[in-house]
Order: C-alpha cells, then structure tokens, then sequence
C-alpha cells in the first residue's frame, strides 16, 4: 500500500508565542544568570528596534566566502574565506566595501579564514579561525592597516569554528580537526582552558543563548557533547545525533532547551535536551548533507539550512512540516557556504556567502514558496493494483460523496475502502491535513486468468472456418465472456455460405445458434456498433423469429420457450428503445446470473438438435415470407405491441433483400474490421489478432499492414510476458505479415559446448572435433541422444528427457556423478 | 582460460560444513584418480607440458594445478590435507604433478609468516572461510592483507560491492575498467586474475586484445584512466564534458562515478601488489610448473621486474645499525611533538625536494607484451608535480575534502559505495597496534600521517595545517625512495628496495605501510576526479 503523505498547510505566521512557554519551562538552573542573560537580550532587542529596511541584493567578491558574520547592529557584514577577507556596509540597495582585512604583499595562512565570527557586544571585535590551524582575533579600533589583534596558535590542526561567548565580552571559543575544543580568554595569552572530544573532528562549537555557562559541540563522527564551561575535564552529556559527521548546531534562541543540528546524512534534527535523554523532537530530510543551520529569528519553528555540496539552495523550513521547504532562495549558483540572519530580531532579511563569489542579502519576501507549486493531490498504485490517493483535505470534503464515487465506482471490479489516515499531532500542529483513500483492488478479479486460458485454448488453424469459430466461441462462453463468444458465432455466420455452414454446424454440436442469436444484440448494442450494428440486429431478429415461426420440430419449440424469456425480451428491448444501453445496465446483470443461468444455457444445448438449422438454412428463400411477419409474431410473444411497428419494418425491409442475395462475405468487411479495431481498443488484442489469423483472407486486406504488425507485435508481446511461448510461436507462425514471420528466424543458434572437453563445439553434429567423443551421450543409458536433449546448465550433463525425468524422480544429484546437484527449470 | 566455468564440483570446498566438504573432497579424487589412471604412467613423456598449455576445467592437469592450490591456500585444514594426498596418489600412478613456483604468495615476504597468521588469529580465518566461500579461491593479496585483518574485512566487502553488488556497470564492463587499470601499472597479476573474471562473467574475449576491441564508450575511458594513473592533477572539468556529453557512446554521471572508483581502487591496488611482491597464483599461468625442478627455475613475473633470484643475503648485510635507526625515528617523533615550528613554506620545500627524489631506476623497463595491449600511450608516466613552465594550481584540502565533499557526491550517485570507501579510509588511516618494530605503546599517529600526507604531497594535495617538514625528519631517503615508487612507479619495485627501507620492522609493518600507501593514492585519485565531476554539475 502506498502512503502518500501530502501536507498542506495554512502557513501561519507562528507569532512570538513562546514566552509563555518560556514560564512554563521554567527551570530553577542558575536564575540569577538567566535573569541576567535575559535582561541582555531585552537590552538587545532595544538596540535594534530601529527598523531595518533593504532588498533583495548582491555583490561580487574576489574570490569564494568560506563565512560570514554580522555586526551587532546588523549594518555591517564581514566575509571570509581563502582569499578574501572583508568587511561590507549594508545600505538600502548595495553591498558598499568598507575595509579589507587582508593586508600585506604574502598574507601568511593565518589569513586564510575557515570561519569568522563578529562579536555581538563589542563592534571592534571579530574572530577567525584559520586553516593552518590558528585562531586570530581581529580589533577595527586599531589604527595600523593590519588590524590583527592576538594570535594563538594552539591548535594542531584546521580550526573549523570560533564561537564568542553571547554576554561575555572575553570569551572566545574554538573547535579543531584536531579534536580539541579551547576556550580563550582574550584578556591573557593563551587558553584559559581546552576541552578534548577524545580525538574525534570537531565540527561546530556554540554557545547556548540562555545558559550562561553551556556550550554544545558536534563532532565528526556523528556525536553531540554539551559542556559546561567550568569542567573542562568531562563533557556533561554525550548523545549521538546523526549518521556520520554532524556538520553544525545552532541553540533555538528563545527556547533553551532546543538545540539543531545538521549532518553528512542529509537530516537537520532538533534535539529536547531539557529531559534526561536528548529527545529528537523534529527531523526535517533534505537533498544534500547540511553545511550549515540557523534558526529564524521571531519565528519559533523556523530555521535555514544550507548544503555542502551540489545543492545551491538555501532553504527555510518549517520544522513542524519537515516534507516541504516553507521558502526557498535560489540565488546561488555555486555551493552556499555562509548563512546568517541579518538582525536577532528581524526574521525578514537573510544574508549568505557562497562558492560563487557572491554575497547576497535576501529579503524575504521574494523567496519562492515551493508549497504553492506544489500538488495538493497524490494518486499511485500498489503492487497488487491497489490505488491510493491522497488529497487535501478541504478538497476531498468539499466534493463530498459525489466526487468520490467515479473512484470506487469507476471500475466494476474494485471494491472502494475509505479511511481517513489518522492525523499525526504534529501535524495537526501545523496545520497540515490530508486524507488518504486506499481503493484495494479484489485480486481474483484483476487476474488475466482468462487472457492465458483463452490463449491456451483458442484454435487458430487447422480446421474448417466455422469449426474454428465455435470452438473459440465455446472456449469464449466457458470463461465467461459472453460477448467475444458471440462474435465468434457472428463470425461464423457471416462468412460461412450457406451450404458449409450447414455441414460445418452439423459437425459440431454448436446448436446453440439461437441461443447465442439472443445474446447476438445484446452484445452488438453494447459493443457500440455504429449503423451496421442495426444490419445484424434485424438479422438476427429475422433468424431468431424464423426458429420460432418453425413448426417442423416440436422438441425445438420446447427448448425455445426456455429461452424465449431471454432472447424475445433481449430484442425487444435494444430493437425498439433504440437506444444504445450502456453495459454497466446490462453486464451488472448478466454476471451475477452468469453461474446460475451458465447451466440453463448448456443443457439446452447439448439436447439442442442441430438439424434445426439444417432445415432452416436451405430452405431460406421459402421462409422469407414468414420472416416478413415475423416482427408480429414476435410482437405477440413478447409484450411490446406498442412499440412502433414501422421501425421494425423497416428494418426488416432492409435486411431482407440482403439476406436473400446471400450477402457475400464481402458485404461485412467493414464491419468487422471495425469490430477488431474496437477490440484492439478496448484492450482485448488478443481477440483482434485471433480473428485476424482464423478469417485469414477473408479479411486480411481491409485492414492496413502497419495496424496489423502493431496488433501482431503487441500480442505477441503479451504472450511471451505470461510465458506462453509455443503460443506466440504459433501466432508468429501464422502471421501473414513478413515483419512478423521474420521474428521466428531471428536467434535459432543453439550453441553447446561439448560435455567431456567444456569446448565449444562446431556443428559436425554428435563428435566433438577437440576430443573425438561423442558430446551428447545420455547419462543415464550412455547413448548418444538423438532427438529430445536435456541437460543441467550448472555441469552440463544431461540426457534422454524421459530418462532424465526419471532419474530426478529417485536422486536430485547428477547421473553422470559429478557431485552436482543438477537444475531443470 | 577460464578458472571454475563448468566445475561445480569444486564448489563443494567453500562449505563450512565439514561432511559436504568431504563429500565434494570424495567426489574430486575420485574424477582425479580415474583421469589419472586413465593416463597411467604412459605419459610420463613429451605429451604432458604440451597439454598444460591447453586449459579446461576437466584437464587433468588444470585438476592438479587447483589441488596443488588447494592444498597450499585453502582455508580449512582437511581439505590441504585431503589434496596432497590426492596428489601424492596420483604421483604414485605415475603422472607427473605440478609443483609451486615462485615463493608464497609474495616475493618478499616468506611463505611461512604469511601463512602463520591465519592460524594465530580467529578473526583472520574465518575471513579467509569467508572469501574462499564466496569465491572457491583465496588469492594472494588477501592472504598478506591477512595481516590487518581488521583492514582486510573493509577491503573485501568494498571490493565485493563494487563488483559483484548492485550497480550501474555491467559485471563484465566492471572487470574490464579493472584490467584497463591494472594494466596501466603493468601489473600482470591483477590482469591476469581479471582476465579470468571477465570470461566467467561473460566477457567478449575480443575485447582483451586490446583497448581497440573494447568498445567505444570504454575506449573513451581510456584518455581518463591515463591521466589518473600518473597524473591525476591534470584530470578537468573538460574531461569529464568530454565522456558525459550527449551522444552515442555517452557515459552517464552514476556509471562514471562507479567507473572512476574501480580506476582508482585498481590504479592503488597495483601500487599494493607491486610493493609487497604479490606472486602469481599457483592455479594460474606462471603459479606452477610441472617440469622437475632440475630443469630450469624461472618465473615470467620475476624477470619483467628485473630481479630472478631473491637474494637474501643482502638483507641481513647491514643488521647491525639496525637498532639505532628505529630509536632515531623515535625520538625525532617526540621532539617534533614538543616543539611546533612555524609551518607556512614547508609544503613548497617539500615539494620541490620530493622531485629529487628519484623514483627507483629510471630506465624504462619494456612492459611485457601480454600486458601492454591493454593500454595505449605507453610512454605516459608520472611526472613530477608542479614542475617548472607547468603552474598547476595546489589542491588545497580543506577546500575539497574526502569527508565533507567526496563522501557526499559518491553516496548521492553511487549508493553505499560512499559509505564503504569511507569506512575504509578511517580504518587505513586510524590503523595502529602501538608498536615500532620491537617497541610496544608508541604512538605512531604522526608517522602515519606524514606518509598520508607526502603521498598526497606528491599528488599535489596540500594541508594548510600541517607541518611539510615533519616529513623530512620522519621518513628517511631510503623509505621516500620506495613510497614514491611504489606510488608512482610501482612496476619499478624491487626486492631490494623493499628490503632496504625500515630494516629492522617486521613484514606486517611493511604490509601496513603499503596499506596506506595504496588507500592514500587512491584517496588523491578520487579527490582530484570527484572534483573535476563537481566542476562539472555545477
């Protein structure tokens, strides 16, 4: 069963709703602290209430960004990468360049950033973290050119983050390759303490927001610590969080205990780490490995990511609906390597850096929304020709029982089960509804069964032309498909002349030809004949009231009562309504009778004597005058005498000059080839090709080459997909068409290798010409095979296929005694 | 040609149950036996070496080659034991049985110790059970990767993966982009065995003699394969245009990406076979002879590589400094661990200073004919890095790394495959039982960095945060001599060169340098082609 989860969402701007979450949370940990840090914030917020206006813009670097950082202030922007090293002052429409940092004629490696970091208290302060290993703090209060501050060289390997401590103006912490963590007090030289991730990579190191004193750090080998800042000997907690390298975190910055991460595995989770265990509370699936993770600010479910390699895109999901970005910003061209949102306290503007040489602000207003691009409705199918379809919710309610109908209805065979999936909390959370409808299809009913029975069973050549139709039009009526099995007949009778159809029905016990006449209009008005169809209609009226106009044979009368509720009514009905029926009014009906009404029709039939239409046959020009009167007769019998009577004459005036010219065979042509076509429509190729070989010339010609080969090719196709291969071969066999004759001479070649020397043989027949043996000798009698060869393709031994088949009766290992346990498929 | 095709009643052997392998153990000697007795000791003359050349599963002597393997490699004790009595019988018949060439399953380290650690180490055996079930064979390489089992487990299941697993390559094609490798290094062995593999598989043997009979789209693949091989810092972007491009004989991005890791995992692997003297099979061409010993002692292999007869004399010639060296070593690592100096022109002088160093002899050795047809423009070789008028720029690693980049394009297109490389990178490169020839607890961490990193040196990778100048204090002339080589150049390799460096450390500690020698090159492989792939998508 297919689950098609399909969100939609009203896409509510999730307020600043939090503080009371806040309260709720509230944790007796270091109040004073916390108090503390939120004053700070609050002081913050003040600071940047001046409002922040822009567009969406860009400017070129000279060379890739690695980072970026915003000034507190969120009027200036510093980048940093390999080559580059700038600061940026945000104005209303551009980037304008302030200040280059890379100074000197050889910037030595320390210039060359892996991360940069603004300080948030102090406007002069910015720290890198350099390639080579270095960390360098930056002071723009300098007066030199080189605005270099302190340098520490701690670290062995590539510094791949630098943090500064949100409150805390001294504070600046780190995270290496090397697998240590150090945490700087710029006030002296030197680390005030290091931190080790016992040799693991550390990937990402960030200050908690609220708690003064954690810091969490994520590592290459897919773990999460969280240290306390005084206890540099341990890690306070340890979980693992992704598959693989966990690229970077970022603390929720209202909520304390919510931490994201984001890895190699292609996954941004946000953790719950105010219970005992890291809790994951949201997993949002992305398409490329997360670089780089940063919550929204004001917006509490909010957060961007961006990706390390092959995708471009930034993205800002909505945590709660993890299936589909909320907005999306496709200006990159290159891998985005920085994000950041301009102001704490302004989720509308977002700055980022990429590989491109870029640097870009990002109003938010003009990101894409995938959501309203997205398909609001989901339909697959199951292995088994389950059908599943999944749909908003207000769409599905809306149309009500009405719109769902044509789905359950639609297929006469498939029984419609409803059930709305049950809605996931956090779904409803978000608002997110779909239904979810499973249409489960009855297996019986969908099997092709009745393609390979019929397949199987069909004669195509070999016999007389009307024996061939009966047969196949029996085969047809045993499998319960009324319809083919009556144009079988039809076909019969309209090609047959006369005299052979006599001897041909009498051969065959196919007395059922009035039986078969009563069907004859049903399934011409249903097949949807054009005006033709009425030709075979009054036909068959004609024949049908000549048999009961017959007086000659009083046991036929018999019989024919019993059918004559059937066939008089059927006539009537499609004759005189005139209108075409559609099956679902008259199929519905005859399946569920078919089992019980199945034995009623075949007795008759077997008792049926034949000889009915040997005397009506000959003697067709004597009972034309009956056949004039017959609409009154048959008005009599049934109860339709009001219905009009001139129609019915007139169609008997046409037929009848027809059927005493004795149509030739000719006369149907047109007809018939649109018969096949409609069956080859209908998807039923097999009765198309069928007709096609068993008519033959009758009427090969009418129907253009290329339709054939097509309807040859594709049953042909259908065959060999049900492994009904000395079927297809008949039917290539029997194809007039040479593209498809051509189709048995291709790949003949059987090649062998001898069994004594594994050599390819040529075909000087049973001698292999390496090793002078005989190559195929039977295993079990040790003579040479002539004729039926069987043999194991695992050893290659093999034998009489009788002896074969004997010996794997009593052993399943090899006759030859190779030890194999041989195969036959 | 072909090693199994037909013969299922070898499959038997692989079994972990003992009473099938005994069946199937009955069941040969008995075929053996009958052929043999069919024979008779009438064919003790001219016919029988003229035979040995025609070779089918049901070949008496094919029979005895792979019992003669068999009882040497196999795995399981009672089945050895079971062929050499099988062989002894047949000797007593009077047909002649073969008898192993060459000297284990490598030229320089002795069969017994290589053999040894199967039966010291569980987790070894039953590896080998593994493989041998898997594949009715145990080949050399696995027997002398025997000693890091830990490795070796990685190295079969990637290599497994990437040839017989899921995939967008066809198994034959698989085989082929491994022989076109191989064959680039002249590596006979991996041909050879590739060879076999390829037919078993189905492989048109029109293709095998030569590049030409391959069909178009792999002859494209040609141009690429040669420029990893030697040279992989010139693999670009327009390379990579070149085989994607919409047309005919177009590659798509998931099979480029399977063929560039079979490239680079065979490029390194020849590396491998070359530098620890891998010999061939015994059941293959120049594995056994059935001559009597008397008669000549020659090995095919042996003198493509210019060394006939081991000598091994020479290695005992200067044991007494032996000592000295290892503690030498030792205590340069623990001064460079207290002093860090600055680091920043290191990787320039290092780099200059590793063209000086020559890559063993430089007479260009005519690669043997069987081999040479599955490769054209023999002459291209390695050149050294950033030679003058050349300015090609350094591959800086933090820009473009295995973990971050590498990893991620690989597993996007080429499922799992990321994982498994990854998996086996780690475990190269964290590899270390914390012992230095005779001494325990050493921390070899900056030794075996500083081979990673002069081998990526070499290639032109460079890492800002590390000091080039560890390297010259670590490794020694000899040992640079012998991993550019091996690196570079690996048909160069001879017994002495690897005699010659690191005197005094045990041969599993050889292993395990070449282990890191191979997974480092094949890593700067990967790094330069992924790369230019990425160019390429974006």
């Amino acid at each position: 069963m297919v689950k098609l989860l399909l969100a939609h969402q009203k896409a509510k701007a999730v307020g600043p709703q939090d503080s009371e979450d806040q309260a709720t949370r509230g944790h007796s940990y270091q109040c004073s602290l916390q108090q503390k840090m939120e004053k700070m914030a609050r002081v913050t917020t003040a600071l940047g209430s001046n409002t922040i206006s822009g567009c969406t813009m860009f400017c070129h670097l000279d060379a890739p960004a690695n980072a970026i950082s915003v000034c507190r202030d969120a009027a200036q922007v510093v980048v940093a990468g390999r080559n580059i090293f700038k600061i940026y002052a945000l104005e209303e429409e551009q980037f304008v360049e302030k200040l280059n940092l890379r100074v000197g004629r050889k910037p030595s490696l320390n210039f060359s950033c892996a991360d940069v970091m603004w300080h948030q208290m102090d406007e002069n302060l910015l720290a890198t973290a350099a390639t080579n290993g270095a960390v360098v703090t930056w002071n723009l209060g300098k007066p030199s050119r080189n605005k270099q501050d302190q340098l520490f060289t701690e670290h062995k390997r590539t510094v791949n983050k630098v943090c500064f401590h949100p409150t805390e103006v001294y504070m600046l912490l780190s995270g290496s390759q090397d697998g240590y963590m150090k945490c700087f007090d710029l006030r002296k030289k030197g680390s005030a303490s290091t931190f080790s991730g016992q040799s693991e990579s550390v990937r990402d190191v960030q200050f908690s927001i609220r708690d003064y004193f954690t810091f969490a750090a994520s590592f290459e080998n897919g773990n999460v610590q969280l240290w306390d800042i005084r206890r540099p000997d341990r890690y306070e907690r340890m979980f693992t969080a992704h598959n693989g390298p966990v690229f970077c975190c970022d603390w929720h910055p209202e909520d304390r205990g919510w931490l994201a991460t984001g890895g190699r595995d292609k996954m941004v989770k946000v953790w719950d780490i105010t219970t005992n265990r890291a809790k994951e509370i949201h997993c949002v699936q992305t398409i490329a490995s997360v670089a780089r993770v940063k919550w929204r600010p004001e917006r509490k479910y909010h957060l961007a990511t961006c990706s390390m390699m092959v995708d471009h895109n930034i993205y800002v999901w909505d945590v709660r609906r993890p299936f589909i970005p909320f907005a999306t910003f496709e200006e990159h061209k290159d891998v985005t390597t920085g994000i950041v949102w301009r102001h704490l306290h302004d989720p509308g503007f977002l700055l980022s850096g990429s590989k491109d040489s870029t640097l870009y602000q990002h109003k938010f207003k003009d990101a894409s929304r995938p959501v309203d691009k997205a398909n609001p409705e989901g339909l697959c199918f199951g292995l088994f020709g389950d059908l599943a379809f999944a749909a908003k919710e207000s769409l599905i309610s809306g149309g009500g029982d009405s719109n769902r109908k044509p789905y359950g209805g639609g297929g006469d065979r498939r029984y419609p089960i409803f059930f709305f999936k049950k809605p996931d909390l956090t779904e409803q959370f978000a608002h997110v509804s779909s239904a979810l409808s499973v249409f489960e299809t009855d297996l019986e009913s969908s099997r092709m069964d009745w393609f390979v029975k019929t397949a199987r069973r069909y004669l195509l050549s070999g016999k007389p032309f009307g024996e061939l139709c009966d047969h196949n039009a029996k085969v047809a009526k045993e499998l319960n498909r009324p319809q083919v099995a009556t144009t079988w007949t039809m076909l019969r009778i309209m090609y047959s002349d006369p005299g052979s159809l006599t001897t041909a029905t009498g051969i065959s016990k196919g007395g059922s030809i009035p039986l078969m006449n009563s069907f004859n209009m049903k399934e011409i008005a249903a097949g949807g004949l054009g005006s033709e169809g009425r030709l075979d209609r009054a036909k068959g009226e004609t024949r049908q009231d000549s048999t009961h106009l017959d007086p000659g044979n009083s046991l036929l009368n018999n019989n024919d009562e019993n059918e004559e509720t059937e066939g008089s009514e059927g006539p009537a009905d499609y004759l005189f309504g005139d209108a075409e029926l559609e099956d679902d009014d008259l199929y519905p009906m005859e399946n569920e009778n078919a089992t019980a009404e199945e034995a009623e029709y075949i007795l008759p039939q077997e008792a049926f004597p034949l000889r009915h239409e040997i005397m009506d046959n000959p003697s067709v020009p004597e009972h034309l005058q009956d056949k004039v009167d017959s609409p009154h007769v048959s008005g009599n019998e049934a109860e339709t005498v009001c219905l009009t009577p001139i129609k019915s004459f007139s169609l008997i005036s046409i037929s009848q000059p027809l059927y005493e010219s004795h149509l030739p065979a000719s006369f149907f042509s047109p007809v018939v080839r649109e018969m096949l076509q409609h069956y080859a429509e209908a998807g039923d190729v097999q009765m198309a090709v069928s007709v096609l070989i068993v008519l033959g010339d009758r009427i090969r010609k009418e129907v253009d080459e290329v339709t054939q080969e097509h309807w040859y090719t594709s049953y042909i196709d259908l065959l060999q997909r049900f492994k009904l291969w000395n079927v297809s071969n008949e039917v290539i066999k029997l194809s007039t068409s040479s593209a498809i004759n051509c189709l048995n001479q291709t790949s003949t070649t059987l090649h062998i290798n001898c069994s004594n020397c594994k050599r390819p043989m040529s075909n000087k027949g049973w001698i292999c010409d390496r090793c002078h043996q005989c190559a195929s000798i039977c295993a079990v009698c040790h003579h040479v095979v002539k004729g039926l060869f069987v043999w194991c393709q695992g050893c290659s031994h093999g034998g009489h296929l009788e002896h074969i088949m004997n010996w794997l009766k009593s052993s399943s290992h090899c006759p030859a005694g190779c030890g194999h346990l041989c195969e036959y498929t | 040609m072909d090693v199994s095709e037909g013969a299922g009643m070898w499959d038997g052997l692989g079994s972990r149950d003992i009473r099938s392998r005994e069946m199937s153990m009955e069941n040969i000697s008995q075929e053996v036996l009958r052929r043999a007795e069919k024979i008779g000791p009438i064919s003790k003359d001219v016919l029988q070496p003229l035979r040995s050349s025609v070779r089918s599963p049901d070949d008496l002597n094919w029979m005895l080659a792979r019992l003669l393997m068999l009882s040497r490699r196999c795995p399981y004790a009672d089945v050895r034991d079971k062929c050499l009595s099988v062989l002894q019988n047949v000797q007593d018949i009077g047909v002649q049985i073969p008898r192993t060439l060459g000297h284990g399953p490598s030229r320089f380290i002795p069969e017994k110790e290589i053999l040894q650690v199967s039966k010291v180490n569980d987790k070894t055996q039953a590896i080998f059970e593994d493989t041998f079930a898997a594949l009715g064979r145990l080949d050399n390489i696995s027997l002398v990767m025997g000693f890091h089992p830990q490795y070796l487990e990685s190295f079969l299941r990637t290599q497994h993966y990437l040839l017989q697993m899921d995939g967008p390559l066809s198994l034959h094609c698989r085989h082929y982009i491994g022989i076109m490798a191989a064959a680039r290094h002249q590596c006979s062995y991996l041909v050879n065995l590739h060879v076999n593999d390829f037919l078993q598989v189905g492989g048109d043997s029109k293709w095998l003699n030569g590049l030409e009979g391959a069909p178009q789209k792999l002859q494209h693949l040609g141009e690429l394969n040669k420029i990893l091989a030697h040279r992989p810092w010139l693999v670009t972007k327009a390379h990579i245009k070149q085989l994607l491009k919409a047309e005919e004989h177009s590659w798509s991005l998931a099979e480029l990406i399977h063929a560039v890791v079979l490239l680079t995992h065979y490029h390194s692997l020849a590396s491998f076979t070359f530098g620890c003297g891998i010999s061939p099979e015994i059941h293959c061409d120049g594995g056994h002879i059935f001559q009597p010993p008397s008669v000549s002692n020659y090995c095919a292999c042996d003198i493509a590589n210019g060394n006939g007869t081991p000598d091994e004399i020479q290695g005992k010639h200067a044991l007494t400094d032996a000592p000295c060296e290892v503690e030498a070593l030792m205590e340069k690592m623990k001064l460079l661990q207290e002093c860090q100096e600055e680091m920043a022109t290191r990787f320039e002088r290092e780099k200059t200073e590793s063209m000086l160093v020559a890559a063993a002899e430089e007479e260009d050795s005519v690669p043997t004919r069987d081999v040479s047809r599955h490769f054209e423009d023999t002459s291209y070789g390695y050149k050294d890095f950033s030679r003058r008028g050349e300015h090609v720029p350094t591959f800086r690693a933090q820009d473009y790394s295995w973990e971050d980049h590498g990893y991620s394009l690989v597993n996007r297109l080429y499922p799992d495959v990321g994982q498994l490389l990854d998996e086996k990178f780690q475990i190269t490169y964290n590899l270390t039982y914390n012992t230095m020839a005779m001494h325990q607890d050493v921390d070899t961490s900056m030794l075996r960095r500083a081979i990673w990193n002069y081998i990526h040196c070499m290639f032109g990778i460079r890492y800002d945060d590390y000091d080039y100048g560890e390297i010259n204090q670590l490794l020694d002339r000899s040992f640079k001599v012998y991993i550019k080589t091996v690196v570079c150049s690996p048909e160069k390799i001879t017994k002495r060169m690897y005699d010659s460096f690191w005197r005094e450390f045990k041969h599993s500690e050889k292993v395990h340098v070449n282990l890191l020698l191979m997974e480092a090159r094949m890593q700067a492989e990967l790094l330069y082609a992924l790369r230019a792939i990425t160019g390429y998508m974006t």
